[in-house]
């Protein structure tokens, strides 16, 4: 094997990453505020690609993408808006009923966009700015990977910016350390899961543009990574950034090793084997936010 | 949420429970041939239900991966069915076609029938007793759990997709004819395979309200709704929710080989993502905490599923996706509850006086 080759898979299995990060963050964040799961989140990115596509025929040109962006990042965060004050908080501390209700807002959404759009699917077209790569000796980095990698870390960067200086993040921070507590003290946990829900969906919809510039946008585009997303928010612990950062490194990374020796869905059994091996040893997974409450199941 | 059943009901119960095996064993003079299969094949998936009665209803473990246990179950008998009817130097056609030359040993042990209908009782139980073992050992639950089965049965479904020479693929196993010396599609062997699933849709309700009766249904409920409560009081949740999970897994495998006969066909489509999240919507729909509930919402939302997504298959996704919002937010006990209700109402109405209200709230 020569070296070439594992660094052009170890490049995959970090572009691979930071997809993950993209989709799984918001998923994550919620998760650790309000324990709830939401099973529309693969649609919300799926969302977001549709709107990506959409932005890209009003907008033609360069600066597509960036409308594109905008579009999809209000549009999802809207949407997620929606789902939270429409279906989540009426199901609170009912984990895994929300699980089953948000998979019914999946389904209808799923049939929603084969009906505006077609089965098929709608293909973007990326900017001519993403269409070269950088190349290293006899190893090819495509640009549009490179984009992906940038924006994952641009926005990790930007949630623990707005999580660590600003005051609706010490909010945040209030409402995931103690929540009776941050209520009695007077913060609208109400409002805090409402902005925690929003923002992370539409952290999702910028997921989705990623999505729609590496192939076809169809109805399932979604579902193809949001089971993975799922291991990656177990693996990562409760809530935590780093974590779940950690974890969508891990997975990628995994994934992407696992296939030099075997094919995509051996790949994806090893991974699964991974993960549950992996609870073996730290079944609160990477990061552990530490609590003296019992029953935090 | 402890729930006792209200003794005085039974009667009752036994006699509905009498007057709906009477109804399945008429049934054939009733339906049409077409129907009848509809229905041996949806009294094969109650079995599923019941599993997920046992496990999610009872146990509070919330399983989305229920299809594979399901597909294993199929993917046995459907192994010998294929061979069944080959001569000895033969391979299944869908070998032929992706150009394998020798059957692997594991599918050459299913030559004999004996050993597929036993793999059909064994493997998942094996299988599944070893996962939830792995998983409960370590106290991950709730939604963890139900995550991780996802991603078994996305794996699974992927592995059988992906091993096209091996497992006939996305197209799966079908087309075969005998089992046992039978031929499948004589009408005589069409009514018998018909009781036979009777026959274990009944002795698995009997088994399963006879394991809820007892002790074991006691600490069932118990770890459901407070572990810790239980291993204050000295004992472990986990042994009891693992066997929640075999026993799940054994009506389920059973239930998917019933149904591989009944529908000549075992496919990844009938185990993966999808597919095993429905299930859940059956039992959601009958009633999670209710055997009957469980049979009752098999049944009506195949026959629902079969008659509106040949009409209309559009709307088919979006009324499924309403009733998994619906059945959720207004009807968590599910039909059975809303029965389950009215008899309490009834008997408030008859004793107005006595303490009406004594219902612990655990969670």
């Amino acid at each position: 094997m020569d070296a070439a080759f594992l660094t052009g898979q170890l490049f995959n299995g970090f572009s691979v990453a930071s997809l993950y990060i993209l989709a799984a963050m918001g998923l994550a964040l919620s998760f650790g505020l309000m324990r709830v799961i939401n099973m529309a989140h693969g649609e919300i990115l799926m969302l977001g690609s549709y709107l990506a596509y959409v932005a890209m025929q009003i907008v033609p040109g360069p600066m597509g993408l960036l409308a594109a962006m905008v579009f999809a990042f209000v549009g999802a965060g809207l949407m997620g808006a929606l789902l939270e004050v429409g279906l989540i908080s009426r199901l609170t501390a009912r984990p895994l009923d929300t699980l089953l209700a948000t998979w019914g807002v999946s389904l209808i959404l799923q049939q929603g966009a084969r009906d505006l759009f077609g089965a098929t699917g709608v293909s973007v077209t990326a900017p001519a700015w993403l269409d070269g790569g950088l190349t290293f000796g006899g190893l090819q980095l495509p640009a549009t990977r490179l984009f992906i990698l940038l924006l994952a870390a641009l926005v990790l960067a930007g949630m623990a910016a707005i999580l660590r200086f600003t005051r609706i993040g010490l909010l945040v921070r209030a409402v995931n350390q103690d929540r009776p507590t941050a209520a009695a003290m007077g913060v609208n946990v109400r409002a805090v899961d409402c902005f925690v829900f929003s923002l992370g969906a539409a952290v999702a919809g910028l997921g989705g543009v990623v999505l729609s510039l590496l192939g076809p946008v169809t109805p399932n585009v979604g579902q193809s990574y949001i089971v993975t997303a799922f291991l990656v928010v177990i693996l990562g612990g409760l809530g935590s950034l780093q974590g779940t950062a950690i974890a969508a490194l891990m997975i990628g990374l995994f994934m992407a090793l696992a296939q030099i020796f075997v094919d995509v869905s051996f790949a994806q059994v090893l991974s699964l084997l991974f993960v549950i091996v992996f609870l073996q040893f730290r079944p609160q997974g990477v990061i552990a936010v530490r609590s003296r409450a019992l029953d935090s199941e | 949420m402890l729930r006792t059943t209200s003794k005085p009901a039974l009667p009752a119960k036994l006699l509905g429970a009498l007057a709906a095996l009477l109804l399945a064993c008429v049934a054939p003079w009733l339906l049409s041939p077409y129907d009848l299969n509809l229905l041996a094949r949806f009294l094969a998936l109650s079995l599923t239900a019941m599993g997920l009665v046992l496990l999610w209803g009872e146990g509070g473990v919330l399983s989305l991966g229920q299809g594979v246990f399901f597909g294993i179950g199929g993917y046995a008998l459907a192994m010998h069915l294929k061979l069944a009817d080959l001569g000895p130097t033969e391979l299944p056609d869908f070998m032929v076609w992706s150009g394998v030359t020798a059957l692997p040993w594991w599918w050459a042990i299913f030559k004999s029938p004996v050993v597929a209908v036993a793999a059909v009782f064994i493997v998942a139980p094996i299988v599944a007793a070893l996962f939830a073992w792995a998983i409960f050992r370590r106290r991950i639950g709730g939604v963890y759990f139900a995550l991780i089965t996802q991603a078994l049965a996305l794996a699974f479904a992927t592995l059988l997709v992906s091993q096209q020479g091996k497992t006939g693929g996305f197209n799966g196993l079908t087309d075969y004819h005998t089992l046992f010396g039978f031929n499948l599609n004589r009408p005589a062997t069409v009514l018998g395979l018909y009781y036979l699933t009777v026959l274990f849709v009944a002795a698995g309700a009997g088994g399963l309200l006879w394991l809820l009766g007892g002790r074991f249904g006691k600490m069932l409920r118990a770890s459901r709704d407070g572990s810790n409560r239980l291993r204050f009081l000295g004992y472990d949740p986990a042994p009891y929710k693992v066997l929640a999970f075999t026993v799940a897994a054994l009506l389920t495998s059973v239930s998917g080989a019933l149904f591989t006969l009944h529908a000549g066909v075992v496919s990844p489509a009938l185990v993966g993502v999808v597919p095993s999240i429905e299930m859940v919507i059956w039992v959601a729909i009958g009633g999670r905490e209710s055997v009957a509930g469980a049979i009752i919402g098999a049944l009506l939302v195949n026959f629902a599923k079969d008659k509106i997504s040949t009409a209309l298959p559009e709307l088919w996704l979006y009324g499924l996706g309403l009733l998994f919002i619906l059945v959720v937010t207004v009807l968590p006990r599910g039909i059975a509850g809303l029965f389950a209700e009215i008899a309490e109402r009834r008997a408030e109405a008859r004793k107005p006086a006595s303490s009406s209200s004594q219902k612990e709230t655990g969670q």
